[in-house]
């Protein structure tokens, strides 16, 4: 399951709309261990392409230090489908790199009404979680931890 | 020449879960020969027919090495090497 917070929904569908017809993409950082998602990164998708996305090698790595820095991981990994659903293509499921993100796939083909779906992707397999949209994370079931935060 | 390579989630496996080990070599290629004989497996997930695998992107210090030389990028003591599986799809 992944458990988000309503902004972070809003800004991914935000940057789907807005790089609409290319693919938009980035990620929502987020503390080790905690499978929260809390940073939003938007990426620049250095294909500029309806139907393929590609982190900008050089942005990945300054992202990847900063998250390391802040020891945090990418949580979530989300990038658009332009003019299919929401759902992990052939190719999705090939680069999938990261066995601990959830994988958030954004359609944009209805101009009115977007398709947001959440799936984990591990060695080639896809499984598709509900999402659960939470105004914060204070009184949410988050799973490994159901304690707020102390300060 | 001794560098630290930083390795990504998805190619612990080669490396008994370790996030970072050391590698010798002047050239990006020694050092993944060097990796590959510490880390059996690793060098097929990085190298494909004598060159850089398309779509795992690797740094020598904070430069992608396809603007350095790919595979023929020098390699210097205290070098730091992260590799870092491009993030893509369609």
């Amino acid at each position: 399951m992944l458990v988000i917070r309503r902004e972070l929904v809003d800004a991914m569908v935000a940057h789907a709309r807005r790089d609409h017809p290319d693919e938009a993409c980035g990620i929502i950082a987020g503390p080790e261990g905690s499978d929260r998602p809390e940073r939003f990164v938007a990426m620049d998708n250095a294909e500029r392409s309806p139907t393929f996305y590609r982190f900008d090698s050089t942005e990945q790595l300054k992202v990847w230090r900063e998250m390391d820095r802040n020891d945090e991981v990418p949580v979530v990994v989300y990038h658009s489908h332009t003019a299919t659903e929401a759902y992990p293509s052939r190719t999705d499921v090939s680069f999938a790199a990261e066995p601990d993100a959830h994988y958030v796939l954004v359609s944009t083909r209805d101009p009115e009404q977007h398709e947001l779906r959440s799936y984990r992707i591990v060695d080639g397999v896809v499984t598709e979680e509900p999402v659960q949209v939470v105004e914060s994370y204070m009184f949410a079931h988050t799973g490994v931890d159901d304690t707020p935060d102390g300060s | 020449m001794a560098v630290t390579v930083s390795i990504p989630t998805i190619l612990r496996t080669h490396t008994a879960g370790q996030k970072s080990v050391e590698a010798s070599g002047t050239t990006l290629a020694e050092i993944i020969e060097d990796l590959e004989a510490n880390h059996g497996g690793l060098k097929q997930r990085l190298v494909k027919e004598g060159s850089l695998h398309r779509f795992v992107n690797v740094y020598v210090n904070d430069e992608d090495v396809r603007f350095t030389g790919g595979l023929d990028a020098a390699v210097k003591d205290g070098d730091n090497v992260t590799i870092l599986p491009a993030v893509a799809g369609g």
